[in-house]
């Protein structure tokens, strides 16, 4: 092909699945909407290439929507679309996409878009390029900021950290003075108290652990055990705090980490196919968090992307199951999981390989050891090998298929429909199962089958 | 998971401090000294610290449970995998099962919902495995939809029974499956077949005697004759309605011994089966009393019917399955000559009325205002006989006025006659009665045609969407139509819609945006139709590798 080519970016982006377009869908709605579009009919006009979908969109109106998708960027697919929509993306491009994913192929390859979506690739890509030139010379020249003034902004936040925890540790003090049934009255004022203060001191993490507290009383039996349980791990991230000049570095990372103080992604960047292991959101009325776990394929690393999403508004990265894409992730400070999305080589590919596996009893140990390193950790991701999900009254396990020992599943597992999918997935033979093991049990996220097989996502 | 420190040694073992622990947080430090106390810390302080620690080794040390005994493996489901697009495209549809808003307009996108019975029908029709992570949303579709199960139970197949009886909401399922999902024996295993006949639930004997119908009527029958006294009344009637498919004259003396069954419903139903064969004795019985009551008339016209009703029910004739007592407000004399005339083969007219044509009876005047009664026994008969030529002669003319309006034929009769005809000459009929009297009758004559439309019956109908839309009506008037089109259209009359996608120039006469709304119901009439010609893409098999054409034995010496 004569066309141009943009540095770094493929000609023709990979042809996605329709699951995996509608992955990109900011909500359920949305998710409907398209695929209701990703039809022949209300489309004409529609073409492909130089990396770049295009098409025209009747809707109401007298003039179609003119949609158009750039795939080219490693960084992930691009929209412009000139329907009045504010979701992102809009139905039509999601429309687009699956109407390109069907096998059919209603979207005839094209020497050169049409002068609509070629100006605005263009430009979009102009200033791509010319922001990857910026950030690549700029990078000597450091943050414009005087460090002096960054570090006495740090230390008056430390100050107001060390004053929060200091508030909470006698909250914590005078509540075990007291007992804790007599917290199971004071219900969620008290806690939602607290934790506007902890807000105030600027210890975003410790006020998320201090209003989860204030749902426990409620949380059936055996509550006692458990709110002992998180006011002692709160109680120790207070200590931590307090005594953190005394903390080996990486303990003292994780327990400002924890607190919710900010911290950049320090570790040298890894190079590496990474297959897009599970994605899925927790959603809360003022933000949307999106958690990614990819594996590597080289380096066997497991690591999470967390991205954010204002209310009602998905986040913005998106990498469908069972994909891999080659990249460089740099891991946060403290040695936990976490890693951030440096620079994309190529657009995310279908990827043939699994995660190596391991057993149950070994999941477990692998949740015990990462607790050496953060004592505050829910769940470490695990990839087990050969389990079959067996139905425990009214629980469900997943039972090594050649021992006789079993992780039970959390109960946020149980209550999901991927538990069903993982059953009939399964139909009684061993599966590979992703997912995160902690002291509340298994959750599993993706599943392979026993034979040859896509990744079928479970959450 | 299990405390794997809970075996512990020494006396206070780690599970019992932890005890100790939350009792004293439960009560407070101020009402309970705490075990645990540290020089320089309060006690409350030296009870978290306590439990912090506890808290960590007891997640730390947590092991793996004991294995629940495990489910046994699925049955292994031979057929052959779904081709891939195929797969995303059943995704799709499951995914939209919420359905669209109640009662919203439907806009101009397909409803993906409803093109799921063909997708279902065509995935059976090439005997393709459903997806095992599919089976979720498939039993929950089949759990909404009633009239989905059957299509959604086979392509799910056995490994849904066994995911079923792992889910309470799923159970339906297991009533649904034959036998509970257990196979029905082979046909030519004659020991297993008669086990099943002799011990088997009463499910799992009507599924068997509905599969040896199928494909074997005479041992099917005589299977059902080796324990028929023995059964059931209620059990009687149902096998005996079972015995429809596969009926033949093999049937007659069987069917003519359950006329003296204790029970009148089976002796009813034995009665209808045997007339519907014209060579029965009991039709011939029929046909002697028929006859006698419906003649030319002799004295007046000789070309008119005369009708004497018969002025008694006997015994005989309540044997072979004449309901005496007429229901209310209708004359039993009438009432006994309607039973007479449908129960009668209709072959006995011809010769009976002057040697005329059914077209020719039907078009003969009938005195006394017989006509309506007779006429409706006629089209009783011919559903029951499935006789095309009175099927056709009692359709009349599509385009005759009276086929419009409410007739001596109604439009639910002419429905089941039209099922006695050719698909071809049964579209063609339909085509005509829109042709002439538009779209609003025609609901329930398009219900019957054959799927997808032949193009004559597509084009009408198209035609008269297209009339009704420049009559300036909304498309809602005719949802019902537009629902069928979408899903029995041929796919290939897509082309021919393209024209009507425009929004007309809004006419005085219109009803208001009543243009744009039929543009969009066009649109989803078109967008539906090119996704069922992609589905059914999708599931055509990938032709198998072609053969080595046999030349190839030979050197390849033609190209040079």
């Amino acid at each position: 092909m004569g066309g141009p080519t943009v540095g770094g970016m493929t000609e023709q982006g990979v042809r996605w699945t329709a699951e995996q377009v509608l992955a990109l869908a900011p909500d359920a709605a949305s998710r409907k909407a398209g695929s209701r579009l990703g039809a022949a009919g209300p489309w004409s006009g529609t073409g492909s290439g130089e990396g770049a979908v295009w098409g025209l969109c009747k809707g109401s109106g007298s003039r179609p929507y003119q949609t158009v998708v750039d795939l080219a960027d490693a960084a992930g697919p691009a929209y412009k679309c000139s329907c009045p929509s504010r979701k992102f993306p809009c139905k039509h491009a999601l429309g687009l996409l699956l109407l390109r994913a069907a096998d059919d192929g209603p979207v005839p390859a094209a020497a050169r878009p049409p002068d609509w979506a070629g100006q605005w690739l263009a430009s979009r890509r102009g200033r791509a390029e010319a922001r990857k030139a910026r950030s690549g010379t700029g990078s000597g020249a450091g943050p414009a900021a005087d460090p002096e003034a960054a570090r006495r902004r740090a230390e008056r936040r430390a100050e107001r950290v060390t004053a929060g925890a200091t508030e909470l540790e006698q909250r914590l003090t005078d509540l075990l003075r007291g007992g804790l049934a007599a917290a199971e009255q004071a219900g969620y004022g008290l806690w939602d108290e607290t934790a506007a203060r902890m807000v105030d001191a600027q210890a975003p993490g410790l006020a998320a652990r201090v209003r989860e507290l204030g749902a426990i009383p409620a949380s059936g039996a055996g509550w006692p055990a458990r709110l002992l349980e998180e006011c002692a791990l709160l109680h120790l991230l207070d200590q931590g705090w307090l005594r953190r000049d005394r903390l080996p570095d990486a303990l003292a990372a994780t327990v400002r980490s924890r607190l919710g103080l900010p911290a950049a992604p320090d570790g040298p960047p890894v190079r590496d196919r990474w297959l897009v292991l599970a994605q899925y959101d927790a959603v809360d009325p003022k933000l949307t968090t999106r958690r990614i776990w990819l594996h590597g394929a080289a380096s066997g690393r497991t690591r999470l992307l967390l991205s954010y999403g204002a209310a009602g508004r998905a986040p913005e990265l998106s990498l469908p199951v069972g994909l891999a894409l080659e990249a460089e992730l740099t891991a946060y400070p403290g040695g936990g999981s976490r890693a951030a999305l440096g620079e994309r080589f190529a657009a995310p590919a279908p990827a043939a390989f699994r995660p190596p596996g391991t057993s149950t009893a070994e999941a477990a140990a692998r949740y015990g050891e990462a607790l050496r390193e953060d004592p505050w950790l829910d769940a470490v991701p695990v990839t087990l090998d050969r389990v079959v999900p067996v139905p425990d009254g009214d629980r469900w396990q997943l039972a090594d298929a050649d021992t006789d020992t079993a992780l039970p599943l959390t109960q946020t597992a149980r209550s999901r429909p991927g538990l069903w999918r993982l059953a009939a997935l399964s139909g009684g033979a061993p599966v590979t199962v992703f997912g995160e093991c902690g002291h509340r049990g298994f959750t599993p996220l993706t599943a392979w089958p026993e034979g040859a097989g896509e990744a079928v996502p479970l959450c | 998971m299990r405390d794997g420190a809970s075996a512990g040694e020494g006396t206070t073992t780690p599970e019992s401090s932890w005890e100790e622990l939350v009792t004293t947080a439960l009560l407070g430090t101020d009402r309970r000294t705490p075990a645990h106390s540290a020089p320089g810390r309060t006690a409350p302080a030296a009870l978290l610290d306590a439990a912090a620690v506890a808290t960590v080794r007891r997640r730390a040390g947590l092991r793996p449970a004991p294995a629940a005994r495990r489910p046994e493996r699925a049955p292994a489901d031979p057929r052959p995998v779904l081709p891939a697009a195929a797969a995303r495209r059943l995704a799709a549809l499951l995914s939209d099962r919420s359905g669209g808003v109640p009662g919203g307009r439907r806009g101009s996108s397909p409803d993906l919902m409803e093109l799921l019975p063909q997708w279902l029908a065509t995935a059976n029709a090439h005997g393709y495995a459903a997806p095992p992570q599919t089976l979720p949303a498939l039993l929950d579709a089949a759990r909404g939809r009633t009239d989905l199960r059957p299509a959604a139970l086979a392509f799910a197949g056995p490994r849904a029974l066994w995911l079923a009886r792992l889910n309470a909401d799923w159970r339906f399922a297991l009533r649904a499956a034959p036998g509970g999902g257990a196979a029905l024996p082979d046909p030519q295993d004659a020991e297993a077949v008669r086990r099943l006949w002799q011990e088997g639930l009463f499910a799992e004997r009507a599924a068997l005697l509905g599969a040896l119908r199928a494909r074997t009527p005479g041992p099917g029958r005589e299977l059902l004759a080796s324990t028929w006294p023995t059964e059931r009344a209620e059990d009687r009637l149902m096998f005996l309605d079972s015995l429809r498919t596969g009926l033949s004259d093999a049937d007659e003396p069987f069917l003519e011994q359950a006329l003296g069954d204790r029970s009148r419903n089976v002796r009813a139903t034995a009665a209808e089966l045997l007339s519907a064969l014209p060579g029965s004795a009991l039709a011939a019985r029929m046909a002697v009393r028929a006859t006698a009551c419906v003649a030319l008339d002799r004295t007046g016209d000789p070309s008119a019917i005369v009708v004497e009703a018969p002025h008694e029910c006997d015994a005989g004739l309540e044997r072979d399955g004449v309901v005496a007592a007429p229901p209310a407000g209708r004359g039993e004399r009438s009432w006994w000559l309607g039973q007479l005339v449908e129960a009668a083969p209709l072959g006995v007219w011809p010769e009976r009325l002057g040697g005329r044509t059914p077209e020719e009876i039907v078009a003969l005047p009938v005195a006394d205002g017989w006509q309506g009664e007779l006429h409706a026994a006629w089209c009783r008969a011919a559903v029951r006989q499935r006789d095309a030529a009175w099927s056709r002669a009692l359709l009349g003319s599509p385009s005759a006025p009276e086929a419009g309006g409410p007739g001596a034929v109604s439009l639910a009769e002419r429905a089941k006659l039209l099922a006695a005809l050719e698909r071809a000459e049964r579209a063609a009929w339909v085509a005509g009665f829109i042709a002439t009297h538009g779209l609003s009758e025609a609901f329930q004559l398009l219900g019957v045609c054959a799927v997808p439309w032949a193009p004559p019956l597509g084009r009408s109908v198209v035609d008269a969407l297209n009339i009704a839309r420049d009559a300036g009506s909304y498309p809602w008037s005719f949802s019902g139509v537009m629902g069928l089109a979408e899903r029995c259209l041929d796919p290939a009359e897509a082309v021919r819609l393209e024209a009507l996608l425009a929004i007309p120039d809004e006419r005085e006469d219109a009803a208001p945006g009543a243009g744009g709304y039929w543009a969009e119901a066009f649109q989803r009439l078109v967008t539906t139709l090119r996704l069922r010609a992609a589905m059914t893409r999708e599931l055509t098999p990938p032709a198998p590798p072609a053969k080595p054409p046999e030349t190839a034995a030979q050197p390849p010496d033609a190209a040079g």
